[in-house]
């Protein structure tokens, strides 16, 4: 019987059936599922890592010791662990070891759209590209078996829209039993990266890899599908879709082993079409590698030039039938439609958009609120947090990688920048890279104000336990790290935690803190509206309509339980405040902002109720 | 057995229950005998933003993402967000509206003001679809459940796809939804159902 799974789950069920029993990752969207399904199987081991190249140490440890092992990260989780990647790539291991790295085109939820099929031909690593659930699914089970074999490390790499499609798994036999591992290696040559046995080791990997483009000519899961000879395809991952959808009489040489390739089997499917293609999302990597073989592809009319070498479908972006339907007219591949599809003007454009917003509730949206106010540059980082850039808060200035807020203040106090800067990061962020970036502040001394924003969990990628929460990704109680402790151990003399939600108390210690020209670090600190915890105590605050006389003042916090009434003050012909009961979480922050006194405390609200 | 493909998208804002009302269709699909492809984003674009799930039903299907104009049918849980997303509609498909407004912050923030019913009427009958327009989240609330508007959604999407049993509806209904919420649910499908069917009944 079929099952319909996303790719996430088919990979963490194929990685279970591999027989993998170790599993540590860093949740990133779109991983996070990965690691979450699997560790609700049985006799598995599963962990949140405070980061992606810790986690990765972490399962190449566990393959080292004859435990097959899994790491799973979203694509820039791998330029985190980057360094631990190469190594494992040099000294092979004991028991399979995949890592798994989602790509993330058109960015929905990622600061770039790098193309991580390049850190396998980089570090020569093979790379799996599944093209849905089933193909995650098999890959993940093949994977495990690959990287035994040739004593490499896979690396299974997926995309949005194969990580979050959801469609009919035939899943596997049992699980494998694997024989329990013997005792840990102790072969030098092979696992100590010095200089002389890394010397001799880099040959290896090479010859490793041309071993496995040998067998990429047989492996089952790159195939030929014969129809019509007149357009062959050579596709992987979700880019085999899109072929079969808009060219369903083209023949097509799927891949799911993208590197290294089968040059033969390649040369003989361009040998016996008429016009040969290759059809992929983002980096022309199997389309550069086809070319490097000498193998005429097809050109379009006013065909790139160098360095702009990939033909007929966009570089940026996902694909959509419609897109790759376009680029093949374009290309002459298809003939045009007739007329242009000239379709009613869009009507999106003139209407208001909908940006992601801080919650109602959100304990981080005071600090914005008072940070906008001080006015001054605020150097941010990756979480909810990052959405104190949409107005009305408009508090947050840079943002670019995990961890970088610290650094890049200090940056700007050690450019001798005129004006205090403040970074502000999250909880599971500061464990992930914000640390290091905090010792050098204290060991530079540079005046950095940071802002450590502790919401319990780690928010945006869907409330997942960190070192802070007290709990493990399976749920066993954990030690709590100790944030003040931390900081002060780092060297920062000038800590202190307040209630995320006391808007004056920021204030007022932000402004002093302004005086002093010192490093010092300030914790909000208040759990995540949307944890179940703080669900239980939502309570809707009300507004006094004959208070309120539509100052404005409550809807510059941005909350979206925050509306324009539609009466108006009498005086100034202003609307009033309306707060949504659907959505107020009773956070209490309008409140405190109110001058007028016209928004219920929860007290006042509660006594009410009472009466 | 030929079967026809249908797609459908269902947009809302972050926390409507969107995702149910996809899983709960992507499972109808399969017992109907369908291929089924189910695409969502996670993430950020939860955050109070736009969502969009995209649901195909085929003997066959391979694309995820269904491109603009080949969805037969577009579910908005938010009458905005069912025109900023009438373009991925085919001409002659069907947009049920759940009459319910979620107004942005960029409107709050005093940039463009929010659509009439109107505006919003003219921009649906201009891209020549039918409309069927929900009271979701009253019929919901009337109920007891403002949450359970999707499976009213649901309800009235049921009346638009005469070839599937309520029957059949019903027994995914039970797969998905934990039984505590069952009963509540039920109720809102059928109001939803009714209220397309016979909506002078379901007005009183």
């Amino acid at each position: 019987m079929k099952r319909l799974l996303s790719g996430n789950e088919a990979a963490a069920r194929g990685a279970w059936e591999a027989g993998c029993t170790v599993g540590s990752g860093y949740p990133g969207t779109p991983s996070t599922e990965i690691m979450e399904a699997f560790a609700l199987f049985p006799n598995v081991y599963a962990e949140w890592a405070p980061n992606e190249k810790v986690a990765l140490d972490a399962a190449i440890g566990a393959a080292y010791a004859g435990r097959r092992a899994i790491s799973t990260m979203k694509h820039v989780g791998l330029n985190v662990a980057a360094d631990a990647f190469f190594y494992a790539a040099m000294t092979g291991i004991e028991a399979g070891l995949v890592i798994v790295s989602a790509d993330d085109p058109s960015m929905h939820s990622s600061q770039n759209e790098q193309d991580n099929r390049q850190f396998a031909k980089f570090a020569r690593i093979p790379c799996l590209d599944p093209s849905d659930s089933q193909d995650a699914h098999d890959l993940a089970v093949a994977a495990f078996a690959l990287s035994e074999q040739f004593d490499t490390p896979v690396l299974l790499r997926m995309t949005t829209r194969v990580c979050h499609t959801s469609s009919p798994v035939e899943l596997g036999e049992l699980r494998q039993n694997l024989p329990e591992p013997g005792k840990y290696p102790r072969n030098l040559a092979k696992y100590c990266m010095l200089p002389a046995n890394a010397r001799k080791r880099h040959p290896v990997i090479e010859a490793r890899i041309a071993e496995l483009a040998e067998f990429a000519e047989t492996f089952p899961c790159n195939r030929i599908e014969w129809r019509s000879k007149s357009l062959g395809i050579i596709t992987g991952g979700v880019g085999y879709q899109y072929a079969r959808e808009v060219f369903p009489e083209a023949s097509v040489l799927k891949l799911g082993m993208v590197y290294p390739l089968p040059q033969r089997m390649i040369a003989d499917f361009a040998a016996q079409v008429e016009k040969l293609i290759v059809l992929e999302e983002l980096d022309p990597f199997i389309e550069d590698q086809v070319r490097l073989m000498g193998i005429p592809l097809y050109r379009a009319e006013g065909e790139t030039a160098y360095p702009l070498t990939k033909h007929i479908f966009p570089i940026a972006g996902e694909f959509d039938p419609a897109i790759v339907r376009a680029s093949a007219r374009r290309a002459g591949l298809l003939p045009d439609g007739g007329e242009p599809v000239q379709s009613a003007p869009s009507p999106a454009a003139e209407l208001p958009q909908r940006p992601p917003v801080l919650c109602p509730g959100c304990p981080h949206r005071s600090t914005f609120y008072v940070l906008h106010k001080l006015g001054l540059p605020v150097n941010g980082d990756i979480g909810c947090y990052t959405l104190g850039i949409t107005p009305p808060l408009s508090a947050l200035h840079t943002c670019g990688c995990m961890g970088a807020s610290i650094g890049v203040a200090h940056g700007a106090a050690i450019a001798g920048d005129k004006e205090r800067h403040v970074a502000v990061i999250g909880d599971s962020t500061f464990f992930h890279t914000g640390i290091p970036a905090l010792i050098n502040v204290a060991y530079n001394n540079s005046n950095v104000i940071t802002i450590i924003m502790d919401n319990r969990i780690t928010g945006m990628t869907g409330h997942q336990e960190n070192p802070g929460t007290g709990k493990t990704l399976q749920q066993k109680p954990a030690r709590e790290v100790d944030l003040e402790a931390l900081v002060r151990a780092c060297g920062i003399e000038k800590v202190f935690t307040v209630e995320a939600f006391d808007v004056d108390h920021i204030e007022k210690t932000l402004k002093e803190w302004l005086k002093s020209d010192e490093p010092a670090v300030l914790i909000t600190r208040e759990e995540c509206a949307l944890l179940p915890s703080a669900r239980s105590h939502w309570l809707p605050l009300e507004v006094v309509a004959e208070k309120c006389n539509g100052c404005t003042l409550c809807f510059r916090i941005g909350c979206p339980a925050i509306l324009k009434s539609e009466e108006l003050d009498e005086h100034y012909q202003r609307p009033l405040a309306e707060i949504d009961p659907l959505l107020c979480t009773g956070c209490e922050i309008c409140a405190q902002v109110c001058p007028r006194d016209a928004i219920l405390f929860r007290k006042q609200v509660s006594s009410q109720a009472a009466n | 057995m030929k079967k026809n493909a249908l797609n459908f998208v269902l947009v809302g804002v972050g926390g409507q229950g969107t995702i149910l009302a996809s899983d709960v269709l992507a499972e109808l699909g399969l017992k109907l005998g369908y291929d089924v492809k189910k695409a969502e984003v996670h993430g950020m674009s939860q955050r109070g933003g736009s969502v969009v799930s995209h649901l195909r039903w085929g003997p066959q299907v391979f694309a995820p993402v269904i491109a603009p104009g080949e969805a037969d049918f577009l579910v908005a849980f938010e009458k905005l967000e069912a025109a900023r997303f009438i373009g991925l509609l085919r001409p002659g498909g069907t947009v049920l509206v759940n009459d319910y407004c979620i107004e942005p912050v960029t409107v709050m923030a005093g940039g463009v003001p929010y659509p009439t019913d109107a505006a919003l009427d003219g921009i649906l009958a201009q891209a020549g679809v039918t409309s069927v327009w929900v009271k979701g989240m009253e019929i919901a609330d009337a109920l007891g459940n403002t949450k359970a508007a999707n499976v009213v959604l649901l309800g009235a999407l049921s009346a638009l796809l005469p070839q599937v049993a309520p029957e059949t509806w019903d027994e995914v209904l039970a797969l998905r939804i934990p039984p505590k919420y069952l009963e509540l649910n039920r109720k809102a499908f059928r109001a939803g159902r009714a209220s397309v069917t016979a909506p002078e009944k379901a007005a009183r």
